[in-house]
C-alpha cells in the first residue's frame, strides 16, 4: 500500500480524536467556571463591561454555538487572545513550545544512550549481580517523584559543584540565537553562533538528563525483557549455526527484533513528552508549555487553557502515529 | 440413509479477513478463507469415517463445523434426523451430550490447574443430571475403561505422560455417554510407540460403547488402520469418499495418488517415487478456479481450469470428483497399494 | 574405528542438563561414527537424546543447563568438544552445517531470504578458494559480495523492496534447490513463505558452503506429507552431488527409511542399536526396534490389532535399573534388570546393546 496510504489511513483516524478532546477540554472549562466575566476582569468590573465581554465571546449563547465559534476560529488560526489585553494565543505557543520540544528530543536522545544498552547488558548477564544492579538503579529512577531527581540534581551540580547552570536557556546578557526553529541549540548550530550553543547545551543538560532519568527505566526494562524473549527464539539459534559470530547475532539480529517493541514505546513517550513536562520546567524555569500551561491555568485563561490542552493532544497523537509508523518500518510483518 | 448418525449437507465455512475502512473507499473487494467449500459427506452408526487431507484442506474446520462449535455459513448438519442449523444455542447444549470431541494436543485441551479427576468429572457436573456418588462411580468406571490409574485421579496434568494426558481427554469425552465423537488428530501429537496404544484403546472403546467416530488425520497409515470409510479433502472441498480399502488400492482422484505415493513406510526397498510434484498447497483465500488442484496436477486439461469437477459416484459407494476419474487407471504410477 | 572414511567419530559422550528437579543425563556414553558421504538417520521419541546429540556436535548447546560431562568428538581427527568459540565458528556453516525442525521460526522475521543468504555466503572470511561454492552453474561465477557479513542491514521502507536484484550467487542457490521463482523468492521476508519453501531456503544457506557434515533435526516434521516428501528427495539429491555427510534426526521410522543408509536407533538417552538401513529394517535385533517397527500401523482395519508397546518413556531423572527398556520389553529376563547392556557387535556393520542378542 506504501508508506503514504498508511500515514493517511492514520491521520484521518485522528481527527475524531482531536475532536473529541477539544470538545471535552472546552465543555469541562465551560462547565466548570460559573462566571467567566467576573473571572477575566476581576470582582471590580462593571456590569456593563462584563456584559459587554459576554457579548463580544457569545458567552451568553449555548454551548454548541459557542463550541463552533470555538471551532472555526481555531481553524482559522485565530486561537484566542488573553482576554484583558494580551497576545494571541497562539503566538505564545509559538514562542514556548519550541523550548519544549528541544527538551523533550533532548530527553529522548539521553534516556536511548542511557537506556538500551543497559538493556541489553542486563539481558545479557541477566540473573547476575550486574543485572539486579541495573535493575535497581532504573527501579528508584522510576519510582522516584520527577521533582525529587530534578531537585537533587539542581543541588549537587548547580548548587554545590556550580557545574551547570539552573536556570532558564540562556545566560542573563546573552542574545538569543536568530529565531528559525525557536530551538536555541538548532538555532545556534544553523546559524554557527558557536557562544549561544554551548551556552544553551549548557543549560540544555541539566533539566534533560533529570527528566530522563524518571524515564529511561522504562526504556531499559522494555528493552531488557525483549532481549531476553529474542534471545529465546530458534532463529538466533540458526543464526549461530550459520558461523555467525557472537557480538553479529546479538546486534544484527536479537537487538534489531528486540528494538521493536521499544522504539514503539519511545514514540509514545515522545508523545507525552511534547506535551509538556510541567514539574521540570517550574524546577528550572524553562520556559515551554508546561509553563505556560500552568500560569494559564493559574489565571483561568480559557483559550489558553483550551489550547494548550489541544497542543497536548496534537502531541499525544503525534508520538503515537510515529510509533505506529516505526513499528510498521521495523517489522515487516506488519501489514501496510 | 436412516443409518446414518450423522450428516453434513453442502456445508459452507468461510472467515472473513479484516476489512478496514480504508478498503471500502478503494473499493477493495471483502476477502475470505474459503475453510470448507459446499462439502457434503455422512458418518454411519458405529462406523469410522476418515477426514484425509494437508494443512489448508478444511478438515478441522469441518470437524468443528459439525459439533456446531462454529456455525457454518451456509449448509445443515443433521445429526439422528435433526437438523441442528435450525436449533438455538440452549438446545444445542443438550446436544453436546451426544456429540464430543477430543483434540491434537492434549497439553493444550486440558486445564493444567484442575485435578484429572474434576477434568474426567467435569462434563458431569455442569449438566447436573447426576448426584455426586453417581459422578464418582461413572469417573472410575471411564478412567478404567481407558486405563488410567485409579489413584491418579488427584494429579494434575502435567504429572501426567503425553498418551496418558490423551487418555484423560478421551475420558472427559466419554463421561456423558455420547454417540458421536469427532477426533481431531489424536495422536499426532504423541510419541510413535505411544501411538499405537491409543488406537488400540480408541478402536476398543468403539466397540465397546457403539461410538460413531470422525477421525480427523493427515497420517494415511493411521486412516487405513482406524476406518472403515475414507474421504479426502483439498483446499476446503471433497475430493475423494469411498470405503478405505477401495480408495486407498484404487483412487479416483490425482491428488489422492498423489498423497497416496508420498507416504513413507518403514522399509527401505520401497522408496517413494513422487509423481512429479510440484508446487505449493495452495491458499485458501484464492483458490484455483475451475478444479482446485490443477495447478499441480499431471494429468490436467482445459476444463480442469475453467469447469470445478462434480462429486460424482463412480463406482459402488466410491465417489471422486475429477472430470477424468475412470481414465485415471490407465496411466502409469496409480494405485499404489 | 579408525581410517580416513570416519569423518565424525563420537566416543563415550555424556551429556547432563541440570533442572529445578534433579539432574538429567540426556545422552548417555554414547559412541558412533558417520561415514564421509553416509546418511545417517538417528531414530527415537522424545527425550532419547537424539536432538541433544546434534546440538552437541555442532556445540549450540545451552551451557547453563547443559554440560558435557565426559567424552570426545573427533571430526577429521580434530576433537572440536575442545575447540574455543571462535574456532568453533569457523567451522560452523563451512564444514558443520545444521537445519532444524520449523523453518519458519528459524529466519530471522525482519530480513528478507535474500539478505539472510547474503550473510551466509559473506562470512566466510578467509575462505578457502579451492573448494568453491555449491552452485549449479559455472565456477566462475562471482561469488560473496565484498561487505562483511557484520554489515548492518537497514530495514526497507514497506513497498521499496519489491524491485531489488540479488547476486547472481543467491540466485543460484535458490534455483539449486528447485525453488521455481527465485527472484521474488529472494526479496520475501520468512513469514511470507510456505513451509516447503522456507525449508529449502534452510538447506540452501546450509549446504551453499559444501559442508562435510550437514546435520538435519527432524527437518521434515513441521511439513505436509506431499511436501515432505519433495524435500528428502532434495536432501538426497544434493547429498549426491556435494558428497556431504547426513545426520538425519527423526521420530519417524518411515522417514528414516527412506532417506537413510544407516540408522542409529535412540531410547532413554542411549545408543540401542546401530545397523544399515536395509538390515534394520528387516531383522531388527532390539527389542525397542522390533516393537517400534510392529507398531508402525500399516494393516487396515479388519486386518486385526497392532502390536503395541506397553507403558511409558522412562523419567530421564529416574531412569529403571539395568536395562532402560526392561519394564517395557517382552523379551526381559533376570539380568536386564541387574545390569546395562553396551552395544556389542553382532554381525557386520550391526550393533545392538541387548543381553538378548550377545554370544554368552
Amino acid at each position: 500500500m506504501g508508506i503514504l496510504t498508511f500515514i493517511g489511513k492514520r491521520l484521518l483516524l485522528t481527527i475524531p480524536v482531536i475532536i473529541g478532546v477539544t470538545f471535552l477540554t472546552f465543555a469541562i472549562s465551560f462547565l466548570f467556571v460559573p462566571n467567566v466575566t467576573v473571572a477575566w476582569l476581576g470582582l471590580r468590573s462593571t456590569v456593563a463591561a462584563r456584559a459587554a465581554l459576554a457579548a463580544e465571546f457569545h458567552l451568553n449563547d449555548p454551548i454548541y454555538v459557542q463550541y463552533f465559534y470555538y471551532m472555526s476560529n481555531l481553524i482559522h488560526g485565530n486561537w484566542g487572545t488573553i482576554p484583558g489585553g494580551g497576545q494571541p494565543i497562539l503566538y505564545n505557543i509559538e514562542i514556548f513550545f519550541p523550548a519544549t520540544v528541544e527538551l523533550a528530543i533532548a530527553s529522548i536522545v539521553i534516556t536511548i544512550v542511557i537506556g538500551i544498552p543497559l538493556g541489553v547488558i542486563a539481558a545479557r548477564y541477566h540473573n547476575t549481580k550486574v543485572d539486579h544492579s541495573i535493575r535497581f538503579f532504573y527501579l528508584a529512577g522510576y519510582s522516584s517523584p520527577p521533582f525529587l531527581l530534578a531537585l537533587l540534581g539542581l543541588l549537587v551540580f548547580g548548587y554545590i559543584f556550580k557545574f551547570f547552570p539552573t536556570q532558564g536557556e540562556l545566560t542573563v546578557g546573552l542574545i538569543a540565537p536568530k529565531h528559525i526553529t525557536g530551538m536555541y541549540v538548532v538555532d545556534s548550530l544553523l546559524t554557527g553562533n558557536w557562544i549561544d550553543l554551548r551556552d544553551s547545551v549548557w543549560h540544555l543538560i541539566l533539566p534533560a538528563t533529570a527528566l530522563s532519568l524518571t524515564y529511561f527505566g522504562v526504556v531499559a526494562k522494555m528493552t531488557r525483557a525483549s532481549m531476553l524473549e529474542v534471545l529465546q527464539k530458534d532463529f538466533i539459534r540458526a543464526a549461530y549455526a550459520k558461523g555467525l559470530r557472537g557480538s553479529t547475532v546479538i546486534f544484527k539480529h536479537a537487538l534489531r527484533n528486540a528494538l521493536i517493541p521499544t522504539i514503539t514505546i519511545l514514540g509514545l513517550l515522545l508523545g507525552s513528552l511534547l506535551g509538556g513536562t510541567v514539574v521540570i520546567e517550574s524546577i528550572f524555569q524553562w520556559p515551554g508549555i508546561g509553563l505556560f500551561a500552568t500560569q494559564a491555568v493559574e489565571n483561568y485563561d480559557f483559550p489558553a487553557i483550551v489550547g494548550t490542552t489541544l497542543i497536548f493532544a496534537l502531541a499525544v497523537v503525534s508520538g503515537n502515529l510515529i510509533a505506529d509508523v516505526l513499528y510498521a518500518v521495523m517489522d515487516p510483518r506488519i501489514k501496510v | 440413509m436412516t443409518d446414518d448418525i450423522i450428516e453434513a449437507r453442502d456445508v459452507v465455512k468461510h472467515f472473513p479477513i479484516r476489512y478496514e475502512l480504508a478498503d471500502r473507499v478503494l473499493r477493495k473487494e471483502r476477502q475470505r478463507v474459503h475453510a470448507v467449500d459446499s462439502v457434503s459427506l455422512s458418518v454411519k452408526v458405529r462406523e469410522t469415517l476418515g477426514l484425509v487431507g494437508e494443512s489448508g484442506s478444511g478438515k478441522t474446520t469441518l470437524g468443528k463445523v459439525m459439533l456446531m462449535l462454529d456455525r457454518p455459513t451456509s449448509g445443515q448438519i443433521i445429526f439422528k434426523g435433526e437438523d441442528l442449523t435450525t436449533v438455538n444455542d440452549e438446545g444445542l447444549r443438550a446436544k453436546r451430550k451426544k456429540m464430543q470431541i477430543v483434540f491434537q494436543n492434549p497439553n493444550a485441551s486440558l486445564d493444567p490447574r484442575q485435578r484429572i479427576g474434576d477434568i474426567i468429572a467435569e462434563p458431569l457436573t455442569v449438566f447436573r443430571e447426576h448426584g455426586r456418588s453417581e459422578i464418582h462411580e461413572i469417573v472410575a468406571r471411564i478412567s478404567e475403561a481407558v486405563g488410567l490409574p485409579l489413584d491418579g485421579m488427584m494429579r494434575f496434568p502435567h504429572e501426567f505422560s503425553g498418551g496418558q494426558r490423551q487418555r484423560v481427554a478421551i475420558a472427559r469425552a466419554l463421561v456423558m455417554n455420547p454417540e458421536f465423537i469427532v477426533l481431531d488428530e489424536p495422536t499426532s501429537a504423541l510419541d510413535s510407540s505411544i501411538q499405537a496404544q491409543i488406537l488400540n484403546l480408541l478402536r476398543r472403546l468403539q466397540d465397546e460403547f457403539s461410538l460413531s467416530y470422525l477421525f480427523i488425520t493427515h497420517n494415511v497409515n493411521v486412516v487405513k488402520y482406524m476406518a472403515d470409510r475414507v474421504a479426502v479433502m483439498y483446499c476446503g472441498k471433497l475430493v475423494e469418499i469411498g470405503e478405505t480399502k477401495e480408495v486407498l488400492e484404487h483412487p479416483m482422484h490425482p491428488y489422492t495418488i498423489t498423497l497416496i505415493s508420498s507416504i513413507p513406510l518403514p522399509d527401505p526397498e520401497e522408496k517413494l517415487e513422487t509423481k512429479d510434484l510440484t508446487g505449493e498447497i495452495p491458499s485458501s483465500v484464492n483458490p484455483p478456479t475451475g478444479c482446485r488442484f490443477h495447478p499441480r496436477c499431471p494429468y490436467a486439461q482445459e476444463i480442469c481450469k475453467t469447469t470445478e469437477p462434480p462429486l460424482r459416484e463412480v463406482s459402488r459407494g466410491h465417489w471422486s470428483a475429477c472430470h477424468f476419474a475412470e481414465s485415471l487407471g490407465d496411466l502409469p504410477g496409480s494405485g499404489r497399494s | 574405528m579408525n581410517g580416513s572414511d570416519w569423518l565424525l567419530n563420537i566416543s563415550d559422550l555424556t551429556v547432563e542438563y541440570k533442572t529445578g528437579r534433579g539432574k538429567i543425563t540426556a545422552l548417555s556414553h554414547l559412541s558412533l561414527g558417520v561415514r564421509r558421504g553416509e546418511i545417517l538417520a538417528v531414530v527415537g521419541e522424545s527425550g532419547c537424546g537424539k536432538s541433544t546429540l546434534g546440538l552437541s556436535i555442532i556445540n549450540l548447546l545451552q551451557k547453563p543447563p547443559a554440560s558435557i560431562a565426559s567424552g570426545e568428538i573427533l571430526f577429521n581427527g580434530t576433537d572440536i568438544l575442545k575447540l574455543n568459540e571462535g574456532r568453533m565458528a569457523a567451522l560452523r556453516g563451512t564444514e558443520i552445517s545444521m537445519i532444524f525442525q520449523d523453518p519458519m521460526s528459524s529466519l530471522d522475521p525482519v530480513y528478507t531470504v535474500g539478505q539472510q543468504l547474503r550473510e551466509a555466503i559473506n562470512t566466510k572470511e578467509g575462505r578457502d578458494d579451492k573448494k568453491k561454492p555449491y552452485v549449479v552453474s559455472s565456477p566462475d561465477l562471482e561469488y560473496g559480495a565484498k561487505a562483511r557479513a557484520s554489515r548492518l542491514m537497514l530495514p526497507q521502507l514497506p513497498g521499496a523492496r519489491r524491485e531489488r536484484r540479488h547476486g547472481e550467487d543467491i540466485i543460484e542457490a535458490l534455483r539449486a534447490v528447485n525453488i521455481s521463482d527465485p527472484e521474488k523468492v529472494a526479496n520475501k521476508y520468512p513469514h511470507e513463505l510456505s513451509g516447503g519453501i522456507a525449508q529449502r531456503v534452510m538447506i540452501a544457506q546450509a549446504l551453499v558452503e559444501r559442508p562435510s557434515l550437514l546435520i538435519a533435526d527432524e527437518p521434515t516434521s513441521a511439513l505436509d506429507v506431499t511436501i515432505q516428501a519433495q524435500v528428502l528427495k532434495l536432501i538426497k539429491k544434493l547429498r549426491d552431488e556435494i558428497g556431504s555427510s547426513v545426520i538425519f534426526i527423526t521420530h519417524d521410522l518411515a522417514v528414516a527409511a527412506q532417506v537413510a543408509d544407516r540408522v542409529a536407533v535412540m531410547y532413554a538417552a542411549q545408543l540401542v542399536e546401530l545397523s544399515g538401513a536395509g538390515e534394520l529394517f528387516k531383522r531388527p535385533l532390539h527389542p525397542y526396534s522390533e516393537a517400534l517397527i510392529l507398531s508402525f500401523p500399516r494393516r487396515y482395519k479388519d486386518q486385526g490389532r497392532l502390536d503395541a508397546i506397553s507403558g511409558d518413556v522412562p523419567d530421564l531423572r529416574a531412569p529403571p535399573s539395568g536395562c532402560r527398556f526392561h519394564p517395557r520389553c517382552k523379551y526381559a529376563f533376570d539380568r536386564c534388570t541387574a545390569e546395562m547392556p553396551h552395544l556389542v557387535d553382532v554381525g557386520s556393520d550391526h550393533q545392538v546393546a541387548c543381553f538378548l542378542r550377545e554370544k554368552p
